[in-house]
């Protein structure tokens, strides 16, 4: 009979835990709702326009821009040439600043690994450094640069720069981490320089990961420097502004930017989604689903 | 093995090695070809033109600094003194810092032996190892005496103006009013401005107040710091916080059904698999830039559009990251359900649920921690939380030293919150593998 009452008491227990567990579960979801609904309400109220008012002329300026782009339509295609050299600087913009951070965060991450750092003592040091990198917003950088250098490409290309290398410079020191030492080794014992045990010993390991989130990044880049220039720096994202500040009459140029700007994105995020699957998946991809 | 056999091998790695060295040379000089084109589409040469030392200069000075200005209206020969010239800053009038001395030559001492005294009319700068500089202000412009000797490269001398800059600060004369610009280190009235009883008191004569039963006041002063605007801030900090805590669960609660739609084990319709992935895609496509764009315009600007612009993007996200979640999940543990006769909502509920929360709640916080990064831009472009007050800042070109708090405070801010998910994040990976 002893079975039976042990049975039970696990039981009872069991029942016990699942009810306890229950309760927190529902206290927790009872905060998180209280959360939402209430942060919701602080956000609403110190909005312009109220959500419920807004929900149904959601989709007018959509509109707009699409019945003036349609009624123009034979403009549309001299508009994107228009407007073309402008998303070239965007892209530029990005390209650069990734392919810049890269070769910063590749030296950098190097330095702040265990077992590659030339200096170990200063391991915490170039940590921190590429913390603070990551934290600043780039936004920041680029408005404070366009205060200094005046406007153009170059504040935007220098803060995507320095954002970069401290995300990048993260990710690669986890990829270094991961990274075989014994090739430094071997490169030691023929009396190689810190360089070129980087480059000859650890470079190789790493770099399809490398490209890889360097790729990743570059993707992020392209539409951080069209909010770029938004904000001030050139590009396409200033014409964009323009186009809408001006209103009906230029909803045509808007609307070509906005078709401009969202085919580059789906196409870089494409070609490097094949690029990436590449590189960590070897050459067969699946596909894209 | 064969002669023919190693021929051909020793030209394959013949081969080999001249391709490897083609790349290893190749690599650095596309790479510089591609920044040699960047320099001179960007027209890097032409910054100096278009760039400005002295903004710089300033922007620097500020982040470290303040200046204190003494200025007298040369028409009616009041003197007020200011920090930062500006009006919160501003002395009751008689009263001065202990390095000026108000009366009918008034003394100014900027340090070092530096001294300026401000006359009826005239104005007297006494330059250690230089001499007695002396300048009055009249209808004809400013005139002025040196010392004898050619003129300095520190004095700036015209018809109209005279300014001194040394090492201890700045003297400008004009027509119209004589200013003084004494720089401190530190940032100015960061704790209490100068109507405030408690401005100027050390910090164990504030502990001995505020054990004296005055501490709610101490406080309120602090609080509502009229140049610094501390409530505002934490405030703006709150704002932020919250627009990406709306945006990112916003888009989770959104994204979590539609996922399952999306998801193949689960949907086996393939054009609803279809529809629900493409509008994941163009909801991410289509970037926060554009949404906020066009949210902005239905919903005006503030907060609730930044963080309706998360929940729309992020919905995108989510959407795939999650579908792929469950259709990863492990087919095993929805049999036994199954078996024990559990209906459909059942079998999800106790069969895929708890295998994909572990993985959803972290790939949440994940971006709940970028989306506060996202926050401060949404927020200067939508205008809502610390990314609104920092532009503010920004575009007076004047307030750096806000500028650098707010970037502290953002820095902070997103290092807490990336500790923070970062240890979440751990606990949930370890618990989900106990399990």
């Amino acid at each position: 009979m002893s079975e039976i009452t042990s049975t039970q008491k696990y039981e009872a227990e069991y029942f016990e835990l699942i009810k306890k567990r229950r309760t927190y579960s529902a206290i927790l979801l009872g905060v998180f709702i209280v959360l939402m609904i209430s942060g919701f309400n602080v956000v609403d109220d110190r909005n312009a326009g109220s959500f419920w008012a807004g929900i149904t002329s959601i989709f007018d300026f959509p509109r707009e821009v699409i019945l003036e782009a349609s009624e123009k339509i034979e403009k549309i295609p001299g508009l994107f040439v228009k407007f073309f050299p402008s998303l070239i600087e965007t892209i530029n913009i990005a390209a650069a600043a990734t392919l810049a951070a890269s070769i910063f965060a590749i030296f950098l991450s190097m330095l702040a690994t265990q077992g590659m750092a030339k200096w170990p003592r200063l391991i915490p040091v170039f940590r921190r450094t590429l913390d603070i990198m990551r934290a600043i917003p780039d936004f920041v950088i680029a408005l404070i640069l366009i205060f200094i250098l005046g406007g153009g490409p170059v504040p935007a290309m220098i803060a995507i720069t320095f954002h970069t290398t401290g995300a990048l410079g993260k990710l690669f020191s986890e990829v270094n981490e991961n990274a075989s030492l014994q090739p430094l080794d071997g490169l030691s014992s023929v009396g190689a320089s810190w360089m070129q045990k980087m480059l000859l010993g650890i470079l190789p390991q790493v770099s399809p990961n490398y490209f890889s989130y360097a790729l990743l990044r570059f993707e992020i880049n392209i539409r951080i420097s069209a909010i770029l220039g938004f904000v001030g720096a050139g590009g396409i994202g200033y014409d964009l502004k323009n186009a809408i500040s001006w209103g009906k009459g230029r909803y045509d140029e808007a609307g070509a930017i906005f078709i401009l700007l969202f085919v580059t994105i789906v196409i870089v995020d494409q070609l490097s989604g094949i690029f990436r699957d590449r590189l960590t998946h070897g050459k067969k991809s699946e596909g894209l689903l | 093995m064969s002669t023919n056999n190693i021929e051909t091998l020793k030209s394959n790695v013949n081969k080999l090695f001249y391709f490897k060295r083609a790349w290893a040379f190749g690599i650095p000089i596309a790479i510089l070809a591609y920044f040699t084109y960047v320099f001179i589409s960007f027209d890097i040469l032409g910054l100096s033109e278009r760039g400005s030392l002295k903004n710089a200069k300033s922007l620097v000075g500020d982040m470290y600094s303040h200046k204190v200005h003494v200025t007298r209206d040369n028409r009616k020969g009041d003197i007020s003194i200011s920090i930062e010239g500006e009006k919160k800053g501003r002395y009751p009038s008689g009263e001065a810092p202990e390095w000026i001395e108000l009366g009918s030559t008034s003394k100014i001492n900027l340090g070092n032996g530096h001294l300026i005294y401000f006359g009826e009319k005239d104005v007297v700068y006494e330059v250690p190892n230089y001499g007695r500089i002396w300048a009055e202000p009249g209808l004809g412009g400013v005139e002025a005496e040196y010392p004898n000797g050619p003129l300095p490269e520190w004095i700036n001398q015209s018809k109209n103006r005279v300014t001194i800059t040394t090492e201890a600060g700045r003297l400008t004369i004009t027509r119209n009013r004589t200013e003084v610009f004494r720089y401190f280190y530190g940032w100015e009235l960061f704790f209490f401005t100068l109507d405030s009883q408690y401005h100027g008191k050390s910090i164990s004569e504030l502990t001995s107040l505020a054990f004296n039963g005055e501490l709610p006041k101490i406080m309120t002063d602090f609080w509502y710091n009229k140049m610094w605007r501390h409530s505002d801030v934490a405030w703006a900090i709150g704002e932020t916080i919250l627009m990406a805590f709306l945006g990112t669960f916003g888009a989770a609660l959104v994204a979590f059904p539609l996922a399952f739609l999306a998801a193949k084990n689960i949907t086996p319709l393939a054009p609803v698999r279809f529809f629900f992935r493409r509008i994941f895609d163009f909801t991410r496509g289509l970037d926060h830039l554009l949404w906020t764009i066009i949210l902005a315009r239905a919903f005006g600007p503030g907060p609730l559009t930044g963080a309706l612009a998360m929940v729309v993007t992020d919905t995108g996200t989510f959407g795939k990251l999650f579908s792929e979640a469950i259709e990863n999940v492990d087919k095993k543990q929805i049999d036994g359900v199954q078996s024990t006769g559990a209906r459909n909502i059942q079998r999800y509920r106790f069969g895929v649920i708890p295998q994909i929360t572990p993985v959803l709640l972290s790939q949440i916080l994940y971006y709940f921690e970028s989306n506060i990064r996202g926050a401060t831009v949404i927020g200067a472009m939508v205008g809502g939380g610390i990314g609104l007050m920092l532009t503010q800042a920004i575009i007076t070109q004047s307030n750096w030293e806000e500028v650098t708090y707010y970037i502290i405070l953002i820095i902070l801010l997103v290092t807490a919150t990336d500790w923070l998910s970062g240890k979440l994040r751990q606990r949930l990976i370890k618990g989900s593998l106990n399990n």
